[in-house]
């Protein structure tokens, strides 16, 4: 236990303080000793330290804010055992006192909205930039197939492609149960409801089958990049590829975008097929059976149909693939950094995905495919 | 070198006699006792039935060459891996076994500084010094962040106490780790390779603190170091480990091992001696 008694005498106000004086012990002293200290104005204070059995780092503490209280000179300690002396003079006062490293300060709002403008230039910029360079190192790779780490890229093809098999499939299943179910209701108030299957069968082929497994893969796979690529520039392992004249981006970005590119338009093939097996799965119980099903899709959906969604693939895997790469080769230091680039690689790849879906209906549209 | 090593007494421990009443070594009476220990992974054993004492207040250190178990040691000392057989007792109680509370005590009085720092990137040095603080003292907040503050300035680090870890060098790194390892001021400081990385200036302002927290406070330090300079300059007492016997092929006080030992091994290490030489 640590005390604290207060005695007034005709030259100072003593601080009596006895007992141990560690960190569990000093909480109950610490503010009644500042406002013993406070309440004696201008007068000198001494702190009387000869009935401490114990001073640790804590106790030290409380010591230094006594003295920091006032000028120097107007608190002293007396009576301090030499071992506790030795670590209150370690301590310089003057520096305590002050904020070294005070946080910045914050910007005024324009400036902040500025910054930010600013930043996203910036990000636009680093993007076209990096398409241009792994554009031109999967030009060389083509050229030069050799060059490639053909290992690397099926052992990502696996991470990318079988692995995510099953969640594939699972969203893909649902996807058609749901579209088939919310559709199939109202329809069959007109009798309609056979048009579930063109419905099904047109939106999963040229919009739905592509983009959800686009956004499955920046999700999964995209992130997966941009983590592991930071990790490796968080542990310098970025930094010495440099120095031993490999290029990072033909090193690390080429075979993931070519295992991307193999697997995407495989994984959406395969979400097509389970989205149509679970939307026939749901239309059998509307009395339509699995041959009419395949006989109405068949019917509605023609082989542009089929190619205007496929090509897709080919840039929704670019897209993915670049991203979460250049989203971990921009990782700064620290565990919190990689987490940030895994964020940064799912949002924007999602956004990139959207905006160039977008882009794709117009063309679409009026090239009337 | 031995011009600048602290007086020691014929037990090892140093001479300087501290105040009355401040918890100081006792020669014979152990803190943490390593009874029969059996250390791995899977089923390579790598520390095989290794059983030492170390006592209240002294700097004890594990020495060895690469790969010998140095790190594997330290953290089945503070409770982070299983041993394959064995205990570690801390101050009387056995921290293999405890769980729960029985667990958190013991923690509460260790203090461990990693060999990477293993600062928290989210939060500024000072947040990572006061982290222990907040989550194990009731103190107030201003008393926590001088505290924070004041064990950043001994380990120098003053001006960087807003700084993120990323901000900062490794080696500054590795001294906020100590600060953080001594925030709540623990009986036993395990350090990892603590000198690794730092120059020679701060290396020796570490072994300086290192010795007054041991000398005026009673703190006991544990310490991993290959770093022979601070080995003489801190060690009250060394083992030293060896990966062929996979045990202690030494123990004692470092200059006495370095001056009188007869094990070609021990002496390799202490002359700094290419391993050829010993055949």
């Amino acid at each position: 236990m640590a005390a604290l008694a207060i005695r007034d005498t005709d030259a100072a106000r003593v601080l009596a303080l006895s007992g141990r004086l560690d960190a569990e012990t000093i909480r109950d002293i610490w503010r009644d000793a500042r406002r013993a200290l406070a309440e004696a104005q201008d007068r000198r204070v001494v702190v009387d330290a000869k009935d401490v059995d114990y001073c640790d780092g804590a106790g030290i503490a409380l010591l230094v804010d006594l003295l920091r209280q006032r000028n120097k000179g107007e608190v002293e300690v007396e009576n301090l055992k030499p071992a506790f002396v030795t670590l209150l003079k370690q301590f310089d006062i003057g520096v305590l006192d002050h904020d070294l490293d005070p946080e910045p300060k914050r910007r005024p709002a324009v400036e902040e909205i500025g910054a930010i403008a600013a930043g996203v230039w910036h990000d636009l910029r680093v993007q076209v930039s990096f398409v241009g360079e792994m554009t031109s190192a999967l030009f060389y790779a083509m050229r030069h197939p050799s060059t490639v780490r053909w290992r690397d890229v099926w052992v990502i093809c696996e991470q990318v492609g079988a692995d995510a098999l099953p969640i594939v499939a699972l969203i893909s299943w649902l996807l058609g149960v749901i579209l088939a179910f919310q559709s199939a209701i109202p329809m069959k108030k007109f009798g309609a409801e056979i048009f579930v299957a063109d419905l099904i069968g047109l939106a999963m082929l040229r919009e739905l089958g592509p983009l959800m497994t686009a956004i499955l893969l920046a999700g999964r796979s995209g992130a997966a990049f941009a983590a592991e690529i930071g990790t490796m520039k968080v542990n310098q392992e970025v930094d010495a590829l440099t120095t031993m004249g490999l290029d990072p981006v033909r090193f690390l970005v080429t075979p993931r975008v070519i295992a991307a590119i193999l697997m995407t338009p495989l994984l959406t093939l395969f979400a097509d097929l389970v989205s149509l097996l679970g939307g026939a799965m749901t239309l059998q119980s509307f009395s339509i059976p699995f041959v009419t099903f395949v006989h109405e899709v068949e019917g509605i959906v023609d082989f542009s149909d089929f190619m205007a969604g496929f090509v897709k693939t080919f840039v929704f895997a670019i897209l993915i693939a670049g991203i979460g790469c250049l989203r971990g080769l921009q990782t700064t230091a620290g565990a919190s950094s990689v987490g940030d680039a895994a964020t940064r690689a799912v949002v924007s790849g999602i956004i990139l995905l959207v905006i160039v879906d977008g882009a794709f209906a117009v063309v679409y549209f009026f090239l009337d495919i | 070198m031995s011009g600048t090593e602290p007086t020691r007494n014929a037990t090892g421990m140093p001479a300087a006699t501290p105040a009355a009443g401040v918890p100081v070594a006792s020669p014979g009476e152990s803190i943490i006792r390593v009874e029969g220990l059996t250390a791995g992974y899977d089923d390579f054993v790598l520390l095989n039935q290794i059983s030492f004492d170390v006592r209240r207040g002294e700097v004890f250190v594990i020495l060895g060459g690469s790969g010998c178990g140095k790190s594997t040691l330290l953290k089945h000392m503070i409770g982070l891996y299983e041993p394959m057989a064995g205990h570690v007792f801390i101050d009387g109680d056995d921290i293999v076994d405890a769980e729960g509370d029985a667990l958190r005590a013991i923690l509460r009085k260790i203090g461990v500084m990693y060999q990477s720092g293993a600062l928290f990137g989210s939060m500024t040095l000072l947040e990572n010094v006061k982290l222990p603080l907040e989550e194990y003292t009731e103190l107030p907040p201003e008393a926590v962040d001088l505290i924070g503050r004041m064990k950043l300035e001994l380990v120098g680090l003053e001006q960087f106490t807003g700084h993120l870890p990323a901000a900062i060098s490794g080696g500054m790194q590795k001294r906020a780790a100590i600060a953080r390892a001594m925030a709540l001021d623990p009986m036993i400081l395990f350090l990892d390779e603590p000198s690794a990385g730092l120059d020679p200036i701060t290396s020796a302002s570490l072994d300086a603190l290192i010795r007054r927290l041991a000398e005026n406070l009673g703190v006991t330090f544990v310490i991993v170091t290959h770093e022979l300079a601070s080995i003489f300059a801190i060690a009250d007492r060394v083992i030293m480990l060896d990966k062929r016997t996979k045990g202690i092929i030494a123990e004692g006080d470092p200059r006495v091992l370095r001056d009188t030992s007869t094990d070609p091994w021990v002496r390799q290490f202490f002359l700094r001696e290419p391993e050829a030489a010993v055949a």
